[in-house]
């Protein structure tokens, strides 16, 4: 990780000679980044992590429409290495589809929305001068490192028929335990128990920190809508995490000494082990787009110079999100044989999903109606997110109903489905999310025209990357597949076409970084003006290295 | 670092190539849409059936297409029913109601035309409406969506057909309890093959599963290693195959045809090389094809009950059995 700190560009940090109380940091490069008690520097370190992250795990999705582009294997028995035999080939295309799914869930989405976004700024947003476990915090993060290191590691150990796990991020079993000998699967799962355990503990933070920290005046029903998001996001953490955890370790055991939890000859059943994880699986789906609605809350009040339209029903709608989302768990398994009367009651308990989702879309959309509406980069992406997230959403209706998802399911309909509200949706809001606070955490203005051409050139891409995809799953193509029938070349090439429009507008984003660390201008305290009411615009940009020494008080009528 | 380059290189070429769909479809389709009938030529049984020619966008994907195969069964027709003329409709209409507002907002309420932003937060009666109008919605959905699963899972009557699908890794082998219990075990065609005899690439097999058509037919799915997942898209029929159970499902065919399918559950190296190739035939060809294989149609007399092969790994290229 040494050389990531290294290159952690000097307006990230904050500023030491223009506060009063730099008495305290003035600390080596060492004890700063590595030993880090500071919110805002474990949040940055966060985003760092899932920036590298990310450029990990999309350039394997690069690599997989490489592949697919045309029909036929082109390229993946030649990146296994010379002589590898066409077995190896194809293990190790499950290798990918593994760690580009493992990647951008762990490493990806989640330490950038909750360990950088949140750690960032629920402190500020709810006045308090840290997080409540400042320690704990640290551990957090640095139980991700070596988590990745066993994740990407794992890909040089044996995994069954080649190197790597090709047990696919779901991890079932009995492909998982007796399917996949060798120690890279096994390495996987200590990865995820790490994962895991890193989570616990930031969501431990957080509840703490939200229950306990808040400053006087700021009542539960006057937070900031993405702290709430964070606050739920947490408790889901918190109550779905330790389910995957009793999982994978079942999975350990079976592996490694000889239980049979998943192993129907020794009386157990492959059957639990989809229970377990997807109890844990579909929370984490939340998990990964809570955040990102709180997000896109804020930059839709901020940038419509309106409060948010329904502050209570957009609060308790993603309260109601997280419930009902410990309750739907085997739509998953839609197909795995579960009897009529669980299939009919997981269909009904899906659909009504669908009312808070919907609570909250129109919200947003109120919230915007009335205002004074300007489209900076940040307004632009999360009126992207409103739509994409719409797209995504009405096909997860469709695939709630357990009868039609007979035909979709693990079809390329769903991959479609889950990248229009993760690729689409998640990403979209973390991007809204990275501009909007770019200014408050850097202290620098990114190229206002690179962020507008970076959105449009992004939008345009991963619509054409993924729009084909729900004919290529209504067509009958399965996913996980390195090859598929000639009839479906068509939409592969446009998918990977798309993909290529992705990759080149994620440079605009690079440059535009860059861009924003050696010409940016210096960023004003409150770079959105009026519309922006929460308490990060208070502080300077960056802001100091502890704020609230003296904690704010929250008058009546703001801040929402 | 040549992984990066052949990355760059593709960026290029997709750049550079032309962007015409009709350029990057592979001469094999076009093999495909002209059916050649050929007859099955790997170890030929006496009485069998001349293997049917599949038909050009029957059961199988068409190039380019958008939407979902034709059904043939008629579980699959309701659901498709249910698919085109009530999710689509309502999934187009709302997705475009959300982009219309979208555009509307942005465009009546920009700073240029409104520069004064309203102060209003709450309408409980907007509220209330958005909140209820989805949920009768969601209604109408859930009450076909409801009779669909019945449907699906009504039990089949005494005269259906039992197939049973065991997944191994990396074929499919298949059993059919009710007549006799011989075993037929299909692996893929290699690509060559599947050429040859104006077939699918990488959807075709070199045993088919042979079902009567206008018969019920119960499919048992269970696993000899890891899970699979038996998955028909034209009979709109998908079952896990897991290790340790039994599963069911049931559909009947309407149109004799040739209909292809694929594992569809992660299950190892050769995940995407497993596909399913059901031949449906008129009872009477399915009566002569199970005389073919020593089966007998159910309440006729087993003669071959005794030949009934244990179930053992066939060797992956292993031909039909018993």
């Amino acid at each position: 990780m040494t050389d990531i700190a290294i290159n952690t560009p000097n307006a990230f940090q904050a500023d030491a000679h223009s506060h009063h109380h730099d008495a305290d940091h003035q600390m080596g490069f060492f004890t700063r980044w590595f030993l880090s008690t500071n919110h805002k520097d474990i949040g940055t370190l966060y985003l760092i992590f899932a920036i590298i992250a990310g450029i990990i795990g999309g350039a394997i999705s690069g690599l997989m429409r490489l592949e697919l582009a045309e029909p036929g294997i082109q390229y993946l028995q030649g990146w296994v290495g010379s002589g590898a035999s066409l077995d190896e080939a194809y293990h190790l295309w499950n290798v990918l589809i593994t760690a580009h799914g493992l990647i951008m869930v762990f490493f990806m989405v989640m330490p950038a929305m909750i360990g950088g976004f949140g750690n960032w700024f629920v402190p500020i947003m709810i006045g308090a001068p840290d997080m409540a476990f400042p320690r704990m915090n640290n551990i957090s993060f640095w139980l991700l490192v070596p988590s990745f290191i066993l994740l990407l590691g794992s890909t040089f150990f044996s995994g069954g028929t080649g190197n790597g796990a090709g047990v696919g991020w779901t991890v079932y079993a009995p492909l998982s335990t007796t399917g996949s000998p060798g120690p890279a699967v096994d390495m996987a799962i200590l990865s995820l128990h790490l994962a895991g355990a890193s989570s616990i503990l930031g969501a431990v933070n957080f509840i703490t920190t939200i229950f306990n920290m808040r400053a006087p005046g700021m009542t539960l029903h006057k937070m900031p809508l993405f702290v709430w998001s964070i606050l739920v996001t947490a408790f889901l953490l918190l109550l779905s995490l330790p389910v995957l955890a009793a999982a994978i370790t079942m999975l350990l055991t079976d592996r490694n000494f000889g239980t049979t939890f998943f192993d129907p000859a020794g009386g157990g059943d492959p059957l639990l082990y989809q229970h377990l994880f997807w109890f844990f699986g579909h929370p984490e789906v939340y998990i990964m787009i809570l955040p990102g609605f709180g997000m896109v809350s804020q930059i839709i009040s901020t940038f419509s110079k309106k409060p948010v339209f329904g502050y209570l029903g957009m609060a308790y709608a993603m309260v109601a999100i997280g419930v009902v989302g410990f309750v739907v768990w085997a739509h998953h398994m839609f197909t795995s044989g579960l009897g009529v009367n669980v299939k009919m009651y997981f269909t009904a308990a899906t659909m009504v999903i669908a009312v808070p989702t919907g609570i909250k879309i129109f919200s947003w959309i109120a919230t915007m109606w009335g205002g004074s509406l300007s489209f900076k980069t940040p307004m632009m992406w999360a009126l992207g997110f409103i739509f994409m997230f719409t797209v995504g959403g009405v096909t997860g209706v469709v695939l709630a109903n357990g009868g039609i998802d007979t035909y979709m399911h693990n079809s390329y309909y769903v991959v479609a489905h889950f990248h229009y509200v993760l690729s689409l949706g998640a990403v979209f809001s973390l991007f809204a999310g990275f501009y909007y606070w770019f200014p408050k955490m850097s202290g620098r203005m990114y190229n206002e025209a690179l962020g507008q051409i970076h959105f449009w050139t992004f939008f345009v891409g991963v619509n054409i990357l993924f729009f084909p995809m729900h004919f290529l799953g209504l067509q009958g193509m399965q996913r996980r597949i390195p090859d598929y029938t000639d009839a479906l070349s068509q939409w592969n090439y446009v998918a990977s076409v798309g993909y290529v429009i992705m990759a080149a507008s994620m440079a605009i984003f690079f440059v535009n970084l860059a861009w924003a660390f050696l010409a940016g201008r210096k960023a004003a305290d409150s770079p959105w003006g009026e519309g922006a009411t929460t308490l990060e615009w208070t502080l300077s940009s960056p802001p100091p290295y502890h704020q609230f020494e003296t904690l704010p008080v929250i008058e009546d009528d703001k801040r929402h | 670092m040549k992984t990066i380059l052949k990355t760059g290189l593709f960026a290029v070429g997709l750049v550079l190539a032309p962007v015409t769909m009709a350029q990057p479809v592979t001469p094999a389709v076009t093999e495909t849409n002209a059916p050649v009938v050929v007859a099955q030529p790997a170890t030929p049984v006496v009485g069998a059936p001349v293997a049917m020619a599949p038909v050009a966008g029957v059961g199988q994907p068409v190039p380019g297409g958008i939407g979902i195969q034709g059904q043939v069964t008629p579980n699959g027709r309701d659901a498709l029913w249910m698919h085109n003329a009530l999710l689509m409709p309502i999934i187009v209409f709302i997705s475009a109601f959300v982009l219309i507002l979208l555009f509307w907002a942005s465009f009546r309420y920009r700073k240029a035309a409104n520069p004064v932003a309203s102060k209003t937060s709450h309408n409980t009666a907007i509220e209330i409406a958005w909140t209820l109008i989805p949920v009768l919605i969601l209604v109408v959905i859930s009450v076909p969506s409801i009779s669909l699963l019945a449907a699906q899972y009504k039990p089949v009557g005494k005269d259906a057909i039992t197939l049973k699908a065991i997944g191994n890794q990396w074929y499919w082998s298949y059993e059919y309890p009710d007549n006799g219990g011989f075993e037929v075990t299909a692996n893929m065609l290699p690509d060559a093959e599947a050429k040859k005899r104006g077939e699918p690439r990488l959807l075709a097999t070199d045993n088919r599963v042979v079902l009567p058509v206008g018969v019920q037919i119960r499919l048992l799915t269970t696993s000899n290693d890891v899970i699979h997942a038996w998955a028909l898209p034209a009979f709109w029929t998908q079952m896990d195959a897991v290790p340790g159970r039994i599963n069911e499902a049931s559909f009947t065919i309407e149109k004799p045809g040739v209909y292809y399918g694929q594992c569809n559950q992660i299950c190892g190296a050769r995940h995407g090389y497993m596909p399913i190739t059901v031949e449906a035939v008129s009872k009477e060809a399915f009566a002569a094809w199970v005389a073919s294989k020593g089966g007998t149609m159910k309440g006729e007399k087993p003669v071959v009950a005794a030949a009934v092969t244990p179930v053992v790994s066939p060797a992956p290229v292993a031909a039909t059995k018993s």
